[in-house]
């Protein structure tokens, strides 16, 4: 019994968030939204710390490492609210890894671990349509139709894209037939696109429709952990703002009326720390609780994320309403944790329908 | 991370079950003593007191401690009894006390011989605790103490009070309070039931009318007792033990949503209530996983951190939620009252829901009211500047 993380896996949030801090601190971030060029800089240094290869088998150039692992960066990445392209990427890589032929990952896998290629995934669709049994798009060897919602999809090698039939197909960056638009997000630290597809060659996956269910799962535990590690920060941030703004004399944080707020923010913070663990400790090591349990971190944490951002607009009062304060960062990362992949409530109804005491 | 117990925690678990299938169920009017007596020889209970004073002296093993729990949990075997006696008055004279008052008290309260009340709380010191006033003065070799203690639960049940009392007047106010233990079955002891909003009368107001108690019946030194009545023990703390209730609860709530009927079907199948029960369940999921995480930390030493200061309240807020959801699922049995379980008449399924909806009410002021958990974990978890007001009265 010891639930907790390994020595291996704090340095490995330690050396992330210190990259995170010397390269993109707030100041850093506030530039970053003015422009939409991808910061091929900062993906070549978290790169450097195999980040993107983390999860990816050692035999594709990959570190071999858990989704635990891959969640414990997310959470710092989340803490840091470091912008690119990581979540898609490690996603479509899972999906690939878990999916592929042992040819498609011999030929794809080792340029996604080191990082020099990019890629993403395509899950959603029109109508909040997440779910791969849910999926309309269709198609084999071409595909024509369109995908929504869809990660760093401008700066993407490669899309794993979800079909009909809970189907995964690859299609490669300047395939003819495909166009990508940016769709007006409020995050702008991980932007989104849309994109379609007009007789677009794309190769499917063999084993598609096994794995991306497992992908979606690893994806809710991702998106909980990062919403961990952001809605730390915001209570991190209000806790400091409490300790240095004065008002009638005397710091703020004395004010029994914020310090409860601030109490009860913590109270929404702390306690997901073990949830997130072991709803992506479940994908590797418990298959029986691996769905529901990202389900229900994937809900509960992005909605506390969302609140949390919520009370620390309030917190900081006048100041965090505006564009300079850097709680509209985090607050904008809440909203695309909660959406992305399926709400909060959609993730709640899925929950009840795998749980024991429901039957 | 791993979730399992290596083999060596393993045999030990067998090691418990095969004692628990020898142990348990007994016979006899004193089974449950009985039972108690093998269970603390065999080093099952009282892991952290002495043999001499009626323990089992076993070295601090928070993994042990807790497969313990599992397993006597699971054969409904009668674990240490409950009662403020044996958890707190007990480890607190096992830090603080001398050696005859360990002697005499420890052994028979452990057995839950000697009962305990806690004379704390007075009427005009609730939250601000340490303004109490009841006064202890030094008579030739005896303290005679006036004043009046409340929310004394047990009581009129009690042999002995462990009890604050203010005998260094001219000090600052948290040092001029001792601690001294007072005999219940005395003169001058009045004790009235407190009837609480369920109906039933769960704790009492105590008066205390020139009563008197021996010289040495003082834990601590005069004017520590601010200090020992803060003694806390962290041997093998159940950290566990809060989820797993949180869980039996929501399990209940999900039985009671099948069960009624809402809009023609059962409640189970209604998209509102699903909705809230998960909305339940991402709490108590935390609340497990926290558990996992704190006796983690436990067993390896380190400081769990913030967490700890907070179950209490996540506890009651959690409670509260289910207590919500039980009375929305009622429907119109929400009108009903607790029933008259505490004279033995026993209550309808609703009025046990119900029982437990006030009571949990009860749950978030006792031991320090919910706003006195949220200073505690901005002062003491966030470090945040005290209330200018407290700060003040401290001095």
């Amino acid at each position: 019994m010891n639930f907790d993380l390994t020595e291996e896996q704090r340095m490995l949030q330690e050396t992330v968030g210190q990259l995170a801090e010397r390269q993109c601190p707030p100041t850093e971030i506030h530039k970053r939204l003015e422009s939409d060029e991808h910061d091929a800089a900062l993906w070549s240094s978290l790169s450097g710390l195999g980040l993107p290869g983390l999860a990816i088998d050692a035999a594709h150039g990959g570190a071999g490492l858990e989704i635990l692992d891959l969640a414990v960066v997310s959470e710092t990445l989340g803490y840091h609210a470091v912008p690119g392209p990581f979540l898609g990427h490690v996603l479509a890589a899972h999906a690939i890894g878990l999916g592929g032929s042992e040819e498609q990952k011999k030929s794809w896998l080792p340029a996604l671990a080191s990082g020099e290629r990019i890629a993403t995934i395509a899950f959603g669709e029109a109508g909040s349509v997440w779910d791969p049994e849910h999926w309309s798009l269709s198609g084999s060897g071409s595909l024509t139709g369109e995908k929504t919602f869809v990660p760093s999809a401008a700066d993407a090698d490669l899309i794993v894209v979800g079909l009909t039939g809970g189907q995964l197909g690859v299609v490669e960056k300047g395939a003819s037939g495909l166009a990508i638009e940016p769709v007006d997000c409020a995050d702008l630290t991980r932007r989104v696109f849309h994109v379609s597809f007009d007789d677009t060659p794309c190769e499917t996956l063999p084993g598609g429709a096994a794995a991306a269910p497992a992908v979606r799962d690893v994806g809710l535990s991702l998106l909980a952990a990062d919403a961990f590690g952001g809605s730390h920060r915001l209570l991190d941030m209000c806790v400091e703002y409490a300790k240095t703004r004065e008002q009638f004399g005397v710091t703020i944080g004395s004010f029994q009326g914020l310090k409860h707020q601030l109490a009860n923010m913590a109270l929404d913070v702390e306690p997901n720390r073990g949830l997130y663990w072991f709803a992506a400790y479940a994908q590797d090591h418990a298959p029986e609780e691996a769905q529901r349990m990202a389900a229900i971190a994937k809900a509960h944490i992005t909605d506390r994320y969302m609140q949390i951002g919520r009370d620390s607009v309030e917190a900081h009062g006048g100041i965090g309403f505006t564009w300079e304060c850097d709680v509209q960062i985090w607050f904008k990362r809440a909203m695309f944790d909660r959406a992305f992949l399926g709400t909060p409530s959609e993730h709640r109804e899925r929950a009840v329908q795998l749980a024991p005491w429901a039957a | 991370m791993d979730l399992t117990y290596d083999s060596e925690l393993e045999s030990f678990r067998d090691e418990v079950r095969s004692f628990l299938e020898e142990n348990w169920p007994r016979q006899g009017d004193d089974a449950v003593q009985a039972f108690r007596q093998r269970a603390i020889e065999a080093g099952y209970l009282y892991r952290h007191f002495p043999r001499k004073y009626g323990g089992s002296e076993q070295e601090a093993h928070p993994l042990k401690g807790q497969i313990i729990r599992e397993e006597f949990g699971r054969a409904r075997a009668p674990s240490e009894p409950l009662g403020i006696g044996p958890s707190m008055l007990a480890p607190t004279l096992l830090e603080r006390g001398t050696e005859w008052q360990k002697e005499k008290f420890i052994p028979r309260t452990l057995t839950g011989e000697l009962i305990w009340c806690q004379g704390y709380s007075e009427p005009g010191s609730g939250s601000d605790l340490a303004s109490l006033r009841t006064k202890g003065e030094l008579v030739g070799d005896e303290w005679v103490i006036n004043g009046q203690k409340v929310w004394t639960s047990g009581a009129h049940l009690a042999d002995y009070m462990f009890c604050l009392v203010r005998t260094e007047p001219d000090a600052p106010k948290h040092k001029g309070i001792s601690y001294l233990l007072i005999d219940m079955k005395q003169p001058g002891v009045e004790v009235r039931p407190l009837r609480t909003m369920t109906g039933t009368a769960d704790f009492n107001e105590v008066f205390l009318n020139d009563v008197r108690t021996p010289r040495d019946w003082i834990v601590g030194e005069r004017g520590e007792g601010w200090l020992v009545s803060r003694t806390t023990l962290k041997h093998e703390r159940n950290s566990i033990g809060g989820a797993r209730r949180t869980e039996e609860s929501l399990n209940s709530l999900a039985r009671l949503a099948k069960k009624t009927m809402r809009n023609g079907r059962p409640a189970i199948e209604d998209p509102e209530i699903r909705q809230r029960l998960a909305t339940i369940e991402g709490y108590v999921q935390a609340h497990k996983y926290s558990g996992f995480r704190q006796l983690t930390k436990d067993a390896k030493g380190e400081s769990p951190g913030i967490i700890t200061l907070m179950m209490k309240l996540f506890s009651t807020n959690l409670q509260h939620e289910v207590s919500k959801l039980s009375l929305d699922l009622l429907g119109a049995d929400g009108m009903l009252s607790a029933g008259d379980a505490h004279l033995g008449k026993p209550a309808s399924d609703a009025q046990s829901w119900i029982g437990a909806y006030m009571y949990s009410l009860g749950i978030a002021v006792a031991g320090g009211t919910a706003n006195i958990q949220r200073n505690v974990i901005g002062e003491r978890g966030l470090g945040l500047p005290r209330d200018a007001a407290a700060k003040r009265s401290a001095k």
